[in-house]
C-alpha cells in the first residue's frame, strides 16, 4: 500500500522519508526544497526567546560533563595536565585513534553506499529483505559482536574448529585482533547510520539527472560517480559523523580485539590507576578531537549544493544482468557475517547452557527494565531536541548552529566520564534524585541527545515554513499552528530520532551500571554480569531479549520509513 | 498523508506503552528503597546496608542473602566492576549513599583507603586473618585469596616444560607461546609485587624480557584460560580460580593449574576485600561492620572456598581439595601498603614496556 500513494510527492511522504534520512540533519540539501523559502528573509528574523532559552539549557545541562572534566583535570595544576596531555603515549594514542576512525569511516562507506544502491536502485532479488538486514545490524551491541568475531574468527576459533576437522588447519592467523579486528567489529555494525541516509537519499533523489547523463553518453560508472554519489554526499557526511564518533566513545569492541584508543586509555586509567585527574585530562584530548570531527563535516557539508527538489516520479531500476547473482552473493555474506554470526554465537550460548543444564537464568524484569528507561530516554530526548531543532531550521544562523553543535558534548566521550560527571554533581547538589531512574534516563538523553536532535531537526527542516506562514496569515496563533500544523507533519521524523535513542539506550552499559537504582536491572547489564564473569550461558537468553527487542522498533520507527518505497519499483 | 497519520498513531501507542512500562519499572525499583510504606511501619525492620560490590552477584549474592536470613539484616548491592566502583566511591566522596564496599582486589580498597575514604576496622575483625591480608592500617580486610599461577595446556605441554620462575617466563624458547593481560589488575599487581621484592630495574628487564617474548596479550584472566583451553597458547599468567569456571562450562577442557615452585612474586596471592565507608562521621555503622565480620565467619568462608574455588583467608578453613594448601605456597612476606606504595611506578613501567599498545597482540 505504502508503495502506490508516491507519485503525489506530498509535503506528507517527503516528511515520511526525509526525517529518517537526516538523522543528524545538517547539510544544506536535508533543508527544505528552494522554493519555499524567500530570499534571505527568513535568515534575519530574529529567534524567539521561546525556542532559545529552552534550546540553551538543554546545551548548558548536556555540557555538564565538560565542566567535570575541567574541575578534574585542572586537580593537578596545569603542569600535570601538560604531563599527562603532551606525551609520546598521547600522541600514539591520537594516532592509533584517528587511524582507527578513518578506517571504520571509510570501510563503513565501502559497505553502505553500494548496498544502498543495490537495495534501492536496482533489481537485486529480493532487494525488500536485504534492505531491512542490511539496517539490522545496529541492535547489536558492540560488546557483543565483537565477541561474536573473536569467538567464531580467532586463531582458534569455531571456524578454525571446522576446519581442522575437514583440513587439518591447526591455527589462523590472529587478524581478528588489533586493528584488523576493531576496524571490521566497529564498521560492519556501525555502517547501517550511513546505509539508512543513503538509502533515503536514493529514493527521493529526482531520476532526471541520471537519466540526462545516461542519455548523453555517459556509461553507468560515470553517471554513478559523475551526478549519484555528489548526490549523496550530504547523507553520507552525515552518517559518517554518526560512525566517527561511535568510534570515538566505544569502549567494548577495542577492549575485546585489543586495540589501544583513546577510550579505552581512559578507562585503563581509572581502572589501573584510580586516577581520575588522568582520565579526565585524556578525556579532554578526546573532546578535542571530537570538536574536530564535527568542525570537518561542518566544512565538507558547506560545500555541497541543495539538491533539487523530489518530483516523485518513478524512478526506474537498474538491471544487474549477469551482475544479479555476484551482487546477491555479496550481500548474503555481508548478512552473514553481521546478523548470522553474532546469533549464531548468542544461539550457541544458549544450546550449551542447556546441553549442560545450566540455568539460562531470569530476564524478564531486566526486559522491562531495559524498554522503560530506554522508551523514556527516547521521548526525553525528543523533547528536549525539540525547541534547537526548531530553532536551528526556522531561524538558521550562527547562535542557533553553535548550540546545536555545542549538544553534540556528551556523545563522544565515554560513557563512564558521562556517568562519573552526573555522579559529581548530582550526589553533591541533588542528592535526593541520586541514583534514581531519573538521574539514568538524564545520563541517556546526555549521551545520546545529538541523534533526536538531528532527526528532529530535518524533520522541521522539510516542512516548508510557507505552511506555517499561510496557516498564521489564515488566523491561527503560533501554538494552534504548532499543534495543528507542525506537530504532525514532523512526527515521523521525531519518531525516527527517538527510535536512535531507544536503540542506543537499550545498549548503553557504562551509565548505566553506575547510576541504576539498586537492584535495576537492564538486558544489557544482565549480558555484562554474565560475561564479565564469562558465565557465557546465562548471556544467552538476555543477549537475545536484547537484540528482539531492539529489532521490532528500530523496524517500525527507523528501517520502514526510511525504505519507504516513494515510486513504483 | 496517510503514511504520516499512520506513523504519528503508531508513536503515540508506542509512547503509552512507555509510560505505562516506566511506571512499573519505577515503582518496582523505587518503592522498596525510598521510604517505609506506610502502613507497614509498625513493625520496624532494621535499616539496610547498602554494599557496593564489585564481586559478581552470581559469585557473592547467595552468601549476601546468607547475611540476612542469619541476622535479619537486609542488604542493598549495587553490582559493578571493581573500579568502577572504586572510581565512583571517590566522586561521590563524603556523600556516599554506600556503607561496605566489597572489592576484586586490595588496589581498589587500597585507592579509597588512601583517599580517606575507608573507616578503621574493629582490631578483631581484621585480626581474624592474617597480618598480611588485611590493611595495615586496619581499614580494610581481606575476604578470599586469588593465587597467581599459570594455566597450560595438557596436550601442548608437560609441567617439567613449564617456567619454575617469573624470570624464565621471558625466556627466549617460550616465545609467542603465552598469555599474558598486562591491563588486568591481577597481572599488574603481582608486577607490583615482583617491583616491591626485587627493585625498579628488576622489573623493569622483567617486562623487558616479556614484552620481546611477544606473548598474547588479553583482556582478562578468562580470556587467557579459554586460550589455553583451545591451545591458542601452551600457557598463559592467571588467577587460580578461573580455571574451574571454565571447567563448569566444559569439564572435559584439557587445562591444569600450576604452581610456580620459585616462590616471591611468582607465588604471589592477591586478595578480595571488603571496607566500610567512613561517611557519615556521626553514624557507628555497627550493621556494616557486622556484615564484614560475617564474610569472615565459618559458614562464609567454606562458602568461598567451595563455590568459588577461591582460598579462605582464616585460619582453620579448609581449601578446595585440588588446591595446594595456603600456608604450603611460599607467599611474599610483603604487606599491602608497601605494594600499593609501588603501584603508580608500576604501572608506568607497564606502559613502557610495550606489552601494552596499539598492534595485534
Amino acid at each position: 500500500m505504502r508503495g502506490r500513494d508516491g507519485g503525489a510527492g506530498t509535503a506528507g511522504a517527503l516528511a515520511g522519508v526525509l526525517p529518517a534520512a537526516g538523522l543528524r540533519g545538517p547539510g544544506p540539501a536535508l533543508r527544505p526544497a528552494a522554493p519555499s523559502r524567500p530570499p534571505r528573509a527568513r535568515r534575519r528574523r530574529r529567534a524567539p526567546a521561546a525556542l532559545a532559552l529552552p534550546a540553551l539549557a538543554v546545551a548548558a545541562a548536556v555540557n555538564l560533563p565538560l565542566v567535570y572534566l575541567f574541575v578534574r583535570s585542572s586537580e593537578g595544576g596545569l603542569g600535570r595536565y601538560l604531563d599527562t596531555v603532551v606525551s609520546a603515549r598521547t600522541l600514539g594514542l591520537v594516532g592509533s585513534t584517528l587511524g582507527l576512525v578513518a578506517g571504520v569511516v571509510a570501510l563503513s562507506l565501502a559497505v553502505a553506499v553500494p548496498l544502498a544502491w543495490l537495495v534501492a536502485r536496482t533489481d537485486l532479488p529480493g532487494r525488500r529483505f536485504w534492505a531491512v538486514a542490511g539496517a539490522l545490524p545496529l541492535v547489536f551491541p558492540s560488546y557483543v559482536s565483537a565477541f561474536a568475531l573473536v569467538a567464531v574468527l580467532g586463531p582458534r576459533g569455531y571456524l578454525q574448529g571446522w576446519l581442522e576437522a575437514w583440513l587439518g588447519i591447526e591455527r589462523l592467523p590472529g587478524l581478528v585482533y588489533g586493528y584488523g579486528g576493531a576496524l571490521v567489529a566497529l564498521a560492519l555494525f556501525t555502517y547501517p547510520y550511513t546505509y539508512l541516509l543513503a538509502v533515503a537519499a536514493l529514493r527521493r533523489s529526482d531520476p532526471a539527472l541520471e537519466e540526462t547523463s545516461r542519455v548523453l553518453g555517459r556509461g553507468r560508472w560515470r553517471t554513478f560517480f559523475g551526478v549519484v554519489l555528489p548526490r549523496l554526499r550530504p547523507a553520507l557526511l552525515a552518517g559518517s559523523l554518526l560512525v566517527a564518533l561511535y568510534t570515538l566513545s566505544d569502549f567494548g569492541a577495542v577492549s575485546i580485539v585489543r586495540y589501544d584508543t583513546f577510550t579505552l586509555a581512559i578507562y585503563n586509567a581509572y581502572r589501573g590507576l584510580f586516577d581520575r585527574t588522568v582520565a579526565a585530562s585524556l578525556a579532554t584530548v578526546l573532546v578535542a578531537l571530537t570538536v574536530a570531527l564535527i568542525a570537518l563535516e561542518a566544512l565538507l557539508a558547506r560545500r555541497v549544493r541543495p539538491a533539487p527538489p523530489a518530483t516523485g516520479r518513478p524512478l526506474e531500476r537498474v538491471r544487474l544482468g549477469r551482475w544479479r547473482w555476484p551482487a546477491l552473493a555479496a550481500v548474503a555474506v555481508l548478512a552473514l557475517v553481521t546478523l548470522g554470526l553474532p546469533l549464531g554465537v548468542i544461539a550457541y550460548w544458549g544450546a550449551r547452557a542447556v546441553a549442560l543444564g545450566n540455568p539460562l537464568g531470569a530476564a524478564g524484569g531486566a526486559a522491562a527494565g531495559s524498554l522503560a528507561v530506554s522508551v523514556a530516554a527516547a521521548l526525553a530526548a525528543v523533547a528536549l531536541a525539540l525547541p534547537a531543532a526548531a530553532w536551528a531550521a526556522r531561524h538558521p544562523s550562527r547562535p542557533a548552529r553553535a548550540v546545536e553543535r555545542a549538544s553534540h558534548a556528551g556523545y563522544a566521550l565515554p560513557g563512564i566520564v558521562v556517568a562519573l560527571s552526573l555522579v559529581f554533581f548530582v550526589s553533591r547538589y541533588l542528592p535526593a534524585l541520586y541514583q534514581t531512574l531519573a538521574i539514568l534516563v538524564a545520563a541517556y538523553v546526555v549521551r545520546f541527545l545529538p541523534e533526536a536532535l538531528a532527526a528532529a531537526r530535518s524533520a522541521f527542516a522539510a516542512v516548508p515554513a510557507r505552511y506555517e506562514e499561510a496557516a498564521r496569515s489564515l488566523g491561527r496563533g503560533p501554538l494552534g499552528v504548532l499543534a495543528t500544523l507542525t506537530l504532525p507533519l514532523v512526527r515521523p521524523g521525531l519518531a525516527a530520532g527517538g527510535g536512535l535513542v531507544f536503540l542506543t539506550a537499550m545498549k548503553e552499559l557504562p551509565a548505566t551500571l553506575i547510576l541504576r537504582p539498586i537492584g535495576f536491572d537492564t538486558l544489557a547489564s544482565r549480558v555484562w554480569s554474565a560475561a564479565s564473569e564469562a558465565i557465557y550461558s546465562e548471556a544467552a537468553l538476555p543477549a537475545l531479549l536484547l537484540v528482539a527487542a531492539s529489532a521490532l522498533p528500530v523496524y517500525m520507527l527507523i528501517i520502514r520509513p526510511a525504505l519507504a518505497e516513494r515510486g513504483a519499483a | 498523508m496517510l503514511d504520516v497519520r499512520v506513523a504519528g498513531r503508531r508513536a503515540g501507542s508506542l509512547a503509552a506503552l512507555a509510560l505505562a512500562l516506566l511506571a512499573a519499572a519505577c515503582g518496582g525499583a523505587d518503592s522498596p528503597r525510598r521510604g517505609p510504606p506506610e502502613g507497614e511501619s509498625a513493625a520496624p525492620a532494621p535499616a539496610p546496608v547498602t554494599v557496593y560490590s564489585g564481586r559478581n552477584e552470581s559469585l557473592i549474592g547467595p552468601i549476601l542473602e546468607r547475611f540476612t536470613e542469619a541476622t535479619g539484616i537486609p542488604v542493598e548491592v549495587r553490582y559493578g566492576e571493581t573500579a568502577e566502583l572504586a572510581a565512583t566511591l571517590l566522586e561521590e566522596g563524603a556523600n556516599t549513599p554506600a556503607e561496605v564496599f566489597i572489592a576484586q582486589d586490595a588496589a581498589a580498597l587500597g585507592a579509597l583507603a588512601a583517599e580517606g575514604l575507608l573507616r578503621s576496622l574493629p582490631s578483631d575483625v581484621v585480626s581474624g586473618v592474617p597480618a598480611r591480608f588485611a590493611d595495615p592500617g586496619g581499614r580494610w580486610v581481606g575476604l578470599s585469596g586469588r593465587a597467581r599461577v599459570l594455566v597450560y595446556n595438557t596436550a601442548s605441554i608437560s609441567p617439567d616444560e613449564l617456567p619454575a620462575t617469573l624470570e624464565a617466563v621471558a625466556d627466549p624458547r617460550y616465545r609467542g607461546r603465552f598469555g599474558v593481560a598486562p591491563l588486568n589488575g591481577s597481572f599488574q599487581a603481582q608486577m607490583a609485587v615482583y617491583r616491591a621484592l626485587e627493585g625498579a630495574e628488576a622489573l623493569e628487564e622483567l617486562l623487558a624480557g616479556l614484552a620481546a617474548n611477544r606473548p598474547q596479550r588479553s583482556a582478562n584472566n578468562r580470556a587467557i584460560v579459554d586460550a589455553a583451553i583451545a591451545g591458542e597458547i601452551d600457557f598463559g599468567l592467571v588467577n587460580h580460580y578461573y580455571l574451574w569456571r571454565a571447567l563448569q562450562e566444559r569439564p572435559d577442557a584439557p587445562a591444569k593449574n600450576w604452581f610456580q615452585p620459585g616462590g616471591g612474586a611468582s607465588s604471589f596471592i592477591n586478595v578480595a576485600g571488603a571496607g566500610v565507608l567512613a561517611a557519615p562521621a556521626d553514624v557507628d555503622a555497627a550493621e556494616a561492620v557486622e556484615l564484614v565480620r560475617w564474610l569472615l565467619s565459618d559458614e562464609a568462608q567454606r562458602y568461598f572456598a567451595g563455590e568459588t574455588f577461591e582460598y579462605p583467608l582464616v585460619p582453620g578453613v579448609p581449601a578446595a581439595a585440588d588446591l595446594v594448601p595456603l600456608d604450603e605456597l611460599a607467599t611474599p612476606d610483603l604487606d599491602f601498603g608497601a605494594v600499593s606504595a609501588v603501584l603508580d611506578e608500576t604501572l608506568a613501567a607497564i606502559d613502557a614496556s610495550g606489552l601494552v599498545g596499539p598492534g595485534p597482540g
